[in-house]
Order: C-alpha cells, then sequence, then structure tokens
C-alpha cells in the first residue's frame, strides 16, 4: 500500500508561503501526513518543509502522478478515484499514519477537515490532528446550536423570530420588535419562493398573507417566520487563532462578497468596507466566540454586514479556509505554521496589539470551467500551465502542473492566484496583469470571468454586496461583459508580432541575390473586423508603430514563437499571450480574447472583397456541451421530438446532463451512440 | 519616341484589363478575386515580372478571330515569395471564362520550362471553364501539353495548384500532378464530369459543391490538401508553404533562423502517455512541443485523420513529419492513412527533406472494407517508400508499435537512420491479449492461466529492451529530452548520402 514516491523532478518551485523568519525554533513534529489533495496539500507541505517537517501524502488511485504526491516525501495509496472510498474514509487514513508513523494530520478543509470522527479516530490512533478539539468543530457543526452559542456569547445574530406565527397581527408586532425591514419567508422555503420583504406594518400583512398562501400552495405547509431584511449585504468574515495557552486573536477580516451561487470567486483583506472600530468589534466578538468554545487552531467566523455596518454572525469554519493567504499576506503570519505549533502545544509568539494589518490582498480562484457556457466544469489535460512568476506580490497556491491531469472525480480548482499591494488599487493592478499572464491551454478556464470582475467599476470601487454577480451579470457571462480593452495595446502589439515575424521570415536562405524581400514597413492590422491601418519600424528594443497618426513606443524582447509577448507599450507594462492561428494569431488579453491578422496594405483591400461567411447553422445539430460520456441517446434516427423531449444523457464531472430538445423536429441521424466518451461541442444528433 | 513609349502603356493596359470592368466585377461578385490580384497576393510586392501579355489566341472559328483578348486567359510569369525565386501561372476567368486555348497553354508551358531550367517551384492558380471548345483538339493539345510538363516537373521542382473556380473535366489531371493541390472553400471545385452528367448517368442528384467542392475533396476524396475559407487566406497560406520547401531537388530545404533552442525540455511530455494503455491521446501536442515554435504546417489535415503529416522546422531547417494519431481509429494504419502517407513521404525524399515519425500504431485495420479495398496493396505504398526513400530518417516510438505496422512506420530495418523509443514503448508481433491466446491454445479455458501468461508476455515484450537488444533501437529517451535529441541527430545526419541501385525507377505498387 505504501509506496515512496519516485525521485522526479517537482515541476513547481518550492516557495514558503507568506516567510515568517521562525529559524532557531525546534520542529513541532517530524512528520505530518496531509490528508488532502490539490493546491491545499501542495500548500501544507511548502510549510513543513520550511520548517524541516516531513511529509505524507495520501493519494487515490486517479491521484498518482498528483503534484502533491510528487511533493511529498512519503506517499501513501488510499484507494479508488471517487473520494468516497479515499479521502473521506477515516480508516484509510488513520492506517496510512500508522504505516508512515506520522505524529500529526493536517486535515487541510473539505473531506474530513469538519468531522469530528475524524478527530476523535485519530486521538485515539494518538495522533494529532492539526485543528480544533472534537467538541468546537461539534459545537460549531450546528447551525442552530452554534447561532444559540453565539447569542450566549454576546454575538450579534440576526434579529428573527423562529416560532410559528399565527396570524397577521402577531406579524406586525414581531416585524416591530425585530426592526424594518423585516423578510417574511416560508419555514419550508427556498428558491426565492415564499418569500416577501416588508418595509412596514402594511406590507408586513400584505407580505404575510401572500407568503403563507405561496408557501401552501407551494410546499403543503404554510408556516412562516420573519427575520430581519439584510440591505445590501456583504460576506465578511474573521480569521481567528487561538492556542492552549490563552491566547485568542483575531487576524483581521477577508471580505468574501463576490460569489456565484454561493461559490466564493474572489476574496480580499482587508475588506473595502469596514471602519477600525467595526473591524475592533467584529474581531472580538469572532473572538469571544471562539472562547466560548474554547476554540484552539486556525478558525473563521462568517458574518453577514449590511450597508449601515450592521453585522451578524452567520457560522463558523473549524477550519483553515481556501481564502486565507490574503489574510497571510496582510499580516505576514503563516497560517498552516501557526496551525502547527498550536497542534504542538506551542504558545502563539504574537498579540493583538503586535498584529499587522499591512497593504491589500486579493485572490482569484481560478477553475477549470467555462464561463462562457455557463461555468460548465472542463477537465482534461493541461497542455500547458504557466502561472505568473511568484513574486513578493504574486503568490500562486496551486496542485497541478504543466501535463498533469484535471480529474473529473475532484473539485475543479486548478490554482488560488493572489496579488498584493501598498492599497486596494495596486493589488488590482497586479490581479489584472497576472491574469494577463496565466497561461492554460487544454482545459476551459474562467480566467476571462476573473479579468472581467477585475475591470468592473463596482469592483474598483469596492461597491460590494453578495448579490454582485448576479446584478452585474443579469443575463450570465458572454463576451460583452469583457472589459472594453483597449484597442491601441493589441493593435500595437499585433503591428510588432507581424514585423518580427516579417523580419525575422525575411532571413530565410535560398533568396535570389540582389533580389532579397524588403519588409514593408505599412500594415493594416485587423482585430476580429475591425481594421487599423499601422506603420511599423523595428527600433532598438522594440518597435515603434504609428497608428491613426499616435505614435506608441512598443517595447519587448519577444521574439517569434514565444506564447507570451511581455514588455511595455508606451511605457505601461503589458502581457499578451500569442497562438498562432493559420496566417494570424489568437491573442488573449484582459480576458479577451481576439483574432488578428496582419496584412499588406494590397492585402487587406482585397481582403475586403471577400465575402462574409454566415458561421454554420448548428441548431440543426445537437452538440455535446461538455466533455463527457454520452450515457444514453433517447431518440432514433426519423423520429419526431418535441421541444422539451429528452434527447441525449452526458455524464461529466459525475454529473448527469440531460439534452433535451430545444425546439420540435425529426432525428435525422444519430452521430454517436451510448458509451463514447465525447469531445466538447462533438455532434451528438443532427436534425432534418 | 515618345508616342512608341505610350502605345506600349497602352498595350499594357488593356491586357491589364483583362476582361473588362463589368467581368471583373462578376467576378468579385462570386467572392473571387482577379487573375492579378491574386499574383499580388502571392508574391512579394513588386516582384512580378509578366510574360506573354500580349499573346493572343489564333482561332478563327466560331467568329473568335474578332474576339481577342491580350494575354487570352491567363497570366504568367515570375516572382519572390519572401525573397526566393517561383514561376507562377493564374488563369484570368474575366478572359473567355479562363478556357485553355492552344495559346493559353503555350504561355503555361513556358513558365513551366523555365521552372525546370531554374530550379524554382511553380505556383498554379485555377480557374478555368475548361477547354476551348472553338478550338477543338488544339485545345485538348494544350492540356497533354502541360500534363506532360506536370510529370516531367514532377520530383524537379515543387508544383502546387490552387483550385481557385472551376476545374472540371480533363482540366482536372494537371493539378492531380502537382505535389500540393489548395482549394477555397465555396467557390471552387473539382470534378471529372459535372453534376449534370451525373444525374443523366447515375441518377444521383448531387450539387456541385457536394460532388467537388473544398470540403468533399479535403475530407472524402483526399484529392486535395488544404481549404481554405476564401482567396486571400489561401493565398498567403501558399507563401506559409513555399518557405518550407527547396527550390528545386538541386537544392536542400531552406532555413529559416530561429530563437528556438534545440535543447528545449518539455517536461510534461513524461505525462503524454496515459496510464491505460488503450487511452488515446493527442499526437499533435508531441509534435507541438518538439518542432521549432509550435509552427506546425499540417497537410490534408481533415482526411485519413488517423496519420498527421505535415511540415515543421528543427534548428530552422525543414523536416516532414509522419505521425500516427491514437485520437482516430487508435492510430492504426488503413487504405487512406497509408496512401497520404506515402505520398508525403516520397514528396519528402524526392526534395530532401528529412523525415521525422512518431509511431504509435496498433497495426493495420481488419476487416472486409479493407481487405476488399486493396489494403495489401495501399499499405505496401508506405511501406515501398519508406524504403525507397534516403533522407535522413529519424523515428520514435512513443507506445504501440505491433507487427507489420512496426516494420512499415520507418523502422530501422527499413534503413531508418536513427531510431529512439520512449520507455512506455512497446514493440511486438501484437498486443499480449492476442499474442498469448496464440501461443497458449491450449490454456483458453483457463483464465488464470491466460492471466498469467498475459502478465508475463507484457512483462518480456511491452517494453523497447527487447528491440533495443538487437539495436532495432538506438537509445531508450526520456519523453521531455525528445527534441533535443531528434535535433542533435538530424545535425548528425546533414549530410547524409545512400543511394538506391541504379534504375530507369521503381515500380511501387500503385
Amino acid at each position: 500500500m505504501t509506496t515512496k514516491k519516485s525521485p522526479r523532478k517537482p515541476a513547481t518551485k518550492a516557495k514558503p508561503a507568506a516567510a515568517k523568519p521562525t529559524a532557531g525554533r525546534a520542529k513541532p513534529f517530524d512528520t505530518i501526513l496531509i490528508a488532502n489533495r490539490g493546491e491545499i496539500a501542495c500548500r501544507v507541505i511548502k510549510t513543513c518543509r520550511r520548517l524541516g517537517i516531513k511529509t505524507v501524502a495520501v493519494y487515490s488511485e486517479a491521484d498518482r502522478d498528483a503534484l502533491h504526491v510528487q511533493m511529498a516525501d512519503e506517499a501513501v495509496l488510499i484507494g479508488p478515484a471517487a473520494s468516497a472510498q479515499s479521502y473521506l474514509v477515516v480508516e484509510k487514513i488513520v492506517e496510512a499514519c500508522k504505516k508512515s508513523g506520522a505524529q500529526a494530520v493536517h486535515p487541510g478543509y473539505g473531506f474530513l477537515s469538519e468531522k469530528q470522527e475524524f478527530q476523535k479516530a485519530l486521538a485515539k490512533a494518538g495522533v494529532t490532528f492539526i485543528g480544533p478539539d472534537a467538541h468546537a468543530i461539534h459545537a460549531m457543526g450546528d447551525k442552530i446550536e452554534s447561532k444559540k452559542l453565539a447569542k450566549a456569547a454576546g454575538v450579534s445574530t440576526v434579529p428573527g423570530y423562529l416560532g410559528v406565527i399565527k396570524n397577521a397581527d402577531e406579524a406586525v408586532k414581531i416585524a416591530r420588535q425585530i426592526g424594518y425591514p423585516v423578510m417574511v419567508k416560508a419555514s419550508a422555503g427556498g428558491g426565492g419562493k415564499g418569500m416577501r420583504v416588508a418595509w412596514n406594518d402594511a406590507e408586513t400583512r400584505d407580505g404575510f398573507r401572500s407568503a403563507t398562501a405561496e408557501a401552501k400552495s407551494s410546499f403543503a405547509d404554510d408556516r412562516v417566520f420573519i427575520e430581519k431584511f439584510i440591505e445590501e449585504p456583504r460576506h465578511i468574515e474573521i480569521q481567528v487563532l487561538c492556542d492552549r495557552h490563552g491566547t485568542g486573536l483575531y487576524l483581521w477580516e477577508r471580505e468574501c462578497s463576490i460569489q456565484r451561487r454561493h461559490q466564493k470567486v474572489i476574496e480580499e483583506a482587508p475588506s473595502p468596507f469596514l471602519d477600525a472600530a467595526t473591524r475592533k468589534a467584529m474581531g472580538e466578538q469572532a473572538v469571544a466566540l471562539a472562547r466560548a468554545v474554547k476554540y484552539v487552531s486556525a478558525g473563521t467566523v462568517e458574518f453577514i454586514v449590511d450597508g449601515k455596518r450592521n453585522f451578524y454572525f452567520l457560522e463558523m469554519n473549524t477550519r483553515l479556509q481556501v481564502e486565507h493567504p490574503v489574510t497571510e499576506m496582510i499580516t505576514g503570519l503563516d497560517l498552516v505554521e501557526m496551525m502547527i505549533r498550536v497542534a504542538a502545544g506551542e504558545k502563539l509568539p504574537i498579540t493583538q496589539a503586535q498584529l499587522p494589518l499591512k497593504g491589500w490582498a486579493i485572490e482569484s480562484r481560478v477553475y477549470a470551467e467555462d464561463p462562457f457556457r455557463n461555468f460548465l466544469p472542463s477537465t482534461g489535460r493541461l497542455v500547458r500551465y504557466d502561472p505568473p512568476p511568484e513574486d513578493a506580490h504574486v503568490r500562486v497556491d496551486t496542485g497541478v502542473y504543466e501535463g498533469g491531469e484535471i480529474s473529473m472525480f475532484y473539485d475543479p480548482m486548478i490554482a488560488k492566484l493572489i496579488t498584493y499591494g501598498a492599497n486596494r488599487d495596486e493589488a488590482i493592478g497586479r490581479m489584472r496583469a497576472a491574469l494577463d499572464r496565466f497561461h492554460i491551454r487544454g482545459v476551459s478556464h474562467n480566467i476571462p470571468f476573473l479579468a472581467s470582475l477585475m475591470s468592473k467599476d463596482r469592483f474598483v470601487k469596492g461597491r460590494l454586496t453578495t448579490n454582485f454577480i448576479a446584478e452585474e451579470y443579469k443575463n450570465g457571462f458572454n463576451a460583452a461583459d469583457l472589459p472594453p480593452d483597449n484597442p491601441t495595446v493589441l493593435t500595437a502589439v499585433a503591428a510588432a508580432v507581424n514585423r518580427a515575424g516579417a523580419d525575422r521570415n525575411a532571413r530565410i536562405s535560398g533568396q535570389l541575390p540582389g533580389h532579397e524581400i524588403k519588409v514593408a514597413d505599412d500594415w493594416v492590422v485587423k482585430l476580429d473586423d475591425a481594421e487599423h491601418p499601422v506603420a511599423v519600424v523595428p527600433v532598438k528594443g522594440g518597435w515603434d508603430v504609428t497608428l491613426a497618426g499616435e505614435a506608441v513606443a512598443v517595447r519587448s524582447a519577444w521574439v517569434p514563437g514565444q506564447p507570451m509577448f511581455e514588455g511595455t507599450v508606451d511605457g505601461q507594462p503589458i502581457v499578451v499571450q500569442i497562438d498562432r492561428k493559420g496566417i494570424g494569431w489568437r491573442m488573449f488579453h484582459a480576458g479577451a480574447q481576439v483574432d488578428v491578422q496582419v496584412l499588406s496594405a494590397r492585402a487587406a483591400e482585397l481582403a475586403a472583397l471577400m465575402p462574409k461567411k454566415a458561421p454554420p447553422d448548428l441548431s440543426r445539430y445537437l452538440l455535446s456541451p461538455m466533455p463527457g460520456l454520452l450515457v444514453s441517446v433517447a431518440v432514433k434516427e426519423g423520429q419526431e421530438i418535441k421541444a422539451g423531449e429528452e434527447l441525449a444523457v452526458v455524464e461529466a464531472m459525475k454529473m448527469m446532463n440531460i439534452l433535451k430538445a430545444e425546439r420540435d423536429g425529426v432525428v435525422k441521424k444519430r452521430h454517436a451512440e451510448a458509451g463514447a466518451s465525447l469531445a466538447v461541442d462533438q455532434i451528438i444528433l443532427e436534425f432534418a | 519616341m515618345h508616342e512608341i513609349i505610350e502605345q506600349l502603356e497602352s498595350k499594357r493596359q488593356r491586357a491589364r484589363q483583362g476582361g473588362g470592368e463589368r467581368r471583373i466585377q462578376a467576378q468579385h461578385a462570386k467572392g473571387k478575386l482577379t487573375a492579378r490580384e491574386r499574383i499580388d497576393l502571392v508574391l512579394d510586392p513588386g516582384s512580378f515580372e509578366e510574360w506573354d501579355m500580349f499573346v493572343e489566341h489564333r482561332c478563327t472559328d466560331f467568329g473568335m478571330e474578332k474576339d481577342t483578348i491580350p494575354g487570352d486567359g491567363v497570366v504568367t510569369g515570375y516572382g519572390t515569395i519572401n525573397g526566393r525565386l517561383v514561376f507562377v501561372f493564374s488563369q484570368d476567368f474575366t478572359v473567355f471564362g479562363g478556357a485553355l486555348s492552344e495559346a493559353h497553354a503555350e504561355k503555361i508551358c513556358k513558365i513551366m520550362d523555365h521552372a525546370v531550367r531554374a530550379g524554382a517551384p511553380v505556383i498554379g492558380l485555377n480557374d478555368s471553364g475548361g477547354a476551348r471548345i472553338q478550338e477543338g483538339v488544339a485545345s485538348l493539345a494544350g492540356y497533354a501539353e502541360v500534363f506532360q510538363r506536370n510529370v516531367n516537373a514532377s520530383g524537379v521542382v515543387p508544383q502546387i495548384s490552387v483550385i481557385m473556380g472551376p476545374c472540371a473535366g480533363g482540366a482536372v489531371y494537371s493539378p492531380a500532378m502537382t505535389d500540393f493541390i489548395l482549394m477555397v472553400k465555396d467557390s471552387s471545385y473539382m470534378f471529372v464530369t459535372g453534376p449534370e452528367v451525373v444525374r443523366t448517368v447515375t441518377h444521383e442528384s448531387v450539387t456541385a459543391e457536394e460532388l467537388g467542392g473544398a470540403v468533399t475533396h479535403t475530407t472524402r476524396s483526399g484529392v486535395a490538401d488544404l481549404a481554405f475559407e476564401n482567396d486571400v487566406e489561401a493565398l498567403l497560406q501558399v507563401r506559409r508553404l513555399i518557405d518550407f520547401l527547396p527550390a528545386s531537388n538541386r537544392q536542400k530545404p531552406p532555413v529559416r533562423p530561429t530563437a528556438d533552442s534545440p535543447d528545449r525540455q518539455e517536461m510534461s511530455l513524461d505525462t503524454l502517455i496515459p496510464d491505460n494503455p488503450n487511452k488515446p491521446y493527442d499526437m499533435k501536442e508531441l509534435i507541438l512541443k518538439v518542432v521549432d515554435e509550435a509552427d506546425f504546417f499540417e497537410v490534408q489535415p481533415d482526411y485519413a485523420k488517423n496519420i498527421v503529416i505535415g511540415f515543421a522546422r528543427m534548428e530552422g531547417s525543414t523536416v516532414g513529419i509522419v505521425a500516427n494519431q491514437p485520437m482516430v481509429l487508435a492510430g492504426c494504419l488503413d487504405i487512406d492513412s497509408s496512401r497520404k502517407a506515402a505520398r508525403f513521404v516520397r514528396f519528402c525524399d524526392c526534395f530532401h527533406i528529412p523525415i521525422v515519425t512518431f509511431v504509435d500504431v496498433p497495426g493495420f485495420m481488419p476487416g472486409t472494407s479493407q481487405e476488399y479495398g486493396g489494403i495489401i496493396k495501399h499499405g505496401a505504398k508506405l511501406l515501398y517508400a519508406y524504403a525507397e526513400c534516403t533522407v535522413p530518417k529519424v523515428t520514435l516510438i512513443t507506445r504501440k508499435a505491433y507487427g507489420g505496422a512496426y516494420d512499415v512506420m520507418s523502422s530501422k530495418h527499413l534503413r531508418g537512420d536513427v531510431n529512439f523509443a520512449w520507455p512506455t514503448a512497446e514493440i511486438a508481433v501484437m498486443g499480449p491479449k492476442g499474442a498469448v491466446e496464440i501461443i497458449f491454445r491450449q490454456d483458453i479455458g483457463n483464465a488464470q492461466k491466460i492471466a498469467d501468461r498475459t502478465e508475463e508476455y507484457r512483462q518480456k515484450f511491452a517494453n523497447p529492451f527487447i528491440a533495443g537488444h538487437r539495436g532495432f533501437i538506438d537509445d531508450v529517451i526520456m519523453p521531455h529530452a525528445t527534441r533535443q535529441r531528434i535535433c542533435r541527430s538530424l545535425a548528425m545526419l546533414r549530410d547524409k548520402k545512400l543511394e538506391n541501385p541504379w534504375k530507369k525507377h521503381g515500380n511501387i505498387p500503385l
């Protein structure tokens, strides 16, 4: 069962996260097992390495070649790909600890990190759990219980009345007690049904009646309750860190309001919204709650904050959070190190008063999903994977490498990209640049969406709410949401790229002596369909481009064939990714991809005579929306179908996706049969 | 004197008009460029030297003597592409529908004769309604003169045909004998007999586009090599293609400088081969990561996709790539893929272009359609082509090399110069399961025994070392070092000399 990992060269640089000098201190454990996979396992291993602690990775059959397995000193196979049979099986992890002699386990996030049985099983086996005690996990694991505890600890909770409300008069009474506005909600509700916002007594009466009626018809249960309606809600959470010696710290806040379907997308620290007083109040309440449950290790107290900076407790996460790096960036602390030291019984080396809050950090979650196809997960081989280089301002927490696989079995997160600046604008600027520099090919990814978020005026101004994405992308994400790119940049870069290529091509051997080609200075850059006449001449260190009478200085050491054009345009640093595409290029910048051709003036003149061809009519086909397995095809050739009828089922990422007819028609041909593995956009059915 | 010069200019003006403004507009309305516009695009600006602008037909029947247009429906001459000499003819559909007269044919023949003597490629831009019917057999004779020159030039200078309009009947056989046929989607077609005749004779109802359009010929028939969206794209791609090719068989391929280091390592190739031997992977990823600048000019990309062919560069010098594609039909060899690759190998051999072969082949495709279709003879073409060719041959076996297909794919035994294998290579007569079921036929009922034997066979043969023991594989290399190893091999082979025994010509199994 135990395999010694092959001495393979790690594909990424091992770099300590938020390094804090800790030299001279004894290492708290000899060997730590990481009961997780992906980026968080790699991130924990990095800290262990820095502390001189041996690491043991666990892995499923699907993760044999995973990065965390390569990085660890030792790796233990714990079962088949499905996490229910591997990463979620307590006994297998405990057994792996015994085999490897690990003294402690870091659970990461997800999987077993908040399972008190896991904590208990480890304790029984004499292995230290790097995290809170079982009782704290238990107390915070129950939503109602945790709210009661919070209330008792003096933590602000959302005011509301959870009992059954008999009639409209009682509803008004309760609403007045809570204070307007309030939300009348069906007890059995969900999906916005049976929900009414009321701003006064009359609306409460109406709301009570309609919510009751709607609840009855929708859920056959007419019970409703009332709670405070949170206006302009923001998700702001407090990182706490406690040891066994009575120290309880709050490591400031993180704002995670940018969420898509309750999935966090962008996180930052500090919050652009909090003032010092609110921060202090929230922090102190969070620590009070932690103390109330005798919390040790790192934990997160989540609050919902309204537009007037009223804050209310939501829940406490008894583990390291995905977004912990932004806290590390602004405090300089290594949270994983702190967790390890606390678990070893050490005292925290810092007090609240000593704790810095320096600069601004933003994290973007880079997912293997296609933002242009309603964020469908994407799987497959990372044909190219080259994240921006790490430095003092850019951190990449990653669990994959070029040539690795995004597996259908697990969370499709590719990496976390964290940027740091003296202030928020600087951090945003660096995030934009880092996203431009993130080179991923082979799987779809959400970098266009992240780049779009970074460009939204509302985001830049920090006017966030948890409805940000729903409000800013009312019709979902599409190409029109991409930042209006400055065409000067792409035009100038395209002109330079083309000139570099033409100049190089002009050095081909075998030319007629004395009649060698002379590369012209005048060209026409076609960006998608827009034409921009340019003049471009090579100069030392780059090219001088003239665009609509304006001189643009493009400076770069780029040579043909490089996928990344890094340099400056009029002194502004830029990165443009360049893929060859026939006689032109596809350029990626600021989340957008643009097809570019650079033609001679004559060629552009003649190209204008070419017919515009309509794209092929794909409505005649049923295409696979994602790569996956064709489970079944429900219709036969020649069969008449009605809109809404099931046509085929495609399985991807363990999800069954039922493909339905969009309109009435007749099946002309079945192009794929059950059992086929499908590529994205592969034709399944053709309609007559 | 001044007057005489003006007269020349006006005569030229007349010739440049072609069929006149109205016909030029009609040509544009069809989404097509004129003969001269096309030449502007394919050649370096200002490099075109036109000949025979004043040639006119000599037909006197059917009132043709009154109807002459200087140039007679084809523009011919020479010029440069990135400074390198090429000859070009461009049929002018605005003049007599580009129909081929005796004089028209003579113009084409003249530049072809010069191309062979000067040692430079011929580029034919075809846009012609067919024979000049008024001229009768003189026109047919003209075709044959061109055909003969196509054959004479074959293997001496590269010949490239771009079909940019109709090309029907006997006219198709000139492009058919050239090295590459490029077509323009929606505005070009090639067929021996048109849709009307087809309908009369076979009662099939088919459009010209379905019968002989660019998509048909690049996906179904394999007659054409590449299809492009429009004239501009097609002509600029011709420039790209010419940059890969030597001017003639008297010269080595051109060298285009690159900054891409021959020592570039690609760590991700170490994980290209999936753990599961039946799982496909994309051979094009290997090609793109090994060649200079990921610049691969693929030929016939949409036909017989189980084999990939095309041009690339290593250290700036042209190489021909032949690679089995596990993504399609498991990369097996069948009739179409054998023919496709065989012709490409022979082209490379004609023009001193080294061949790099990437092998992952489970064998020949079984089945009646293949056997009845003559896979024996067609597979033999690829075998013959590889065995016959004398250019540098570097071969890499990535995964499977089973059976006769192993021999065919540029093996050591067919004078492969350098034969590499990745550690994942399996070189054997067949896959372990099939082999065990034959060798241990008596154990077939015993699942355990068969499983044990299969494992034993896998251990013994499913690796590159048996072949390595015999020297059939020169070295087993790390996937990430593939580019470096191939570059060094090609550098070592730069002055390779190997000659076949003298013969008039061999007898390839056609």
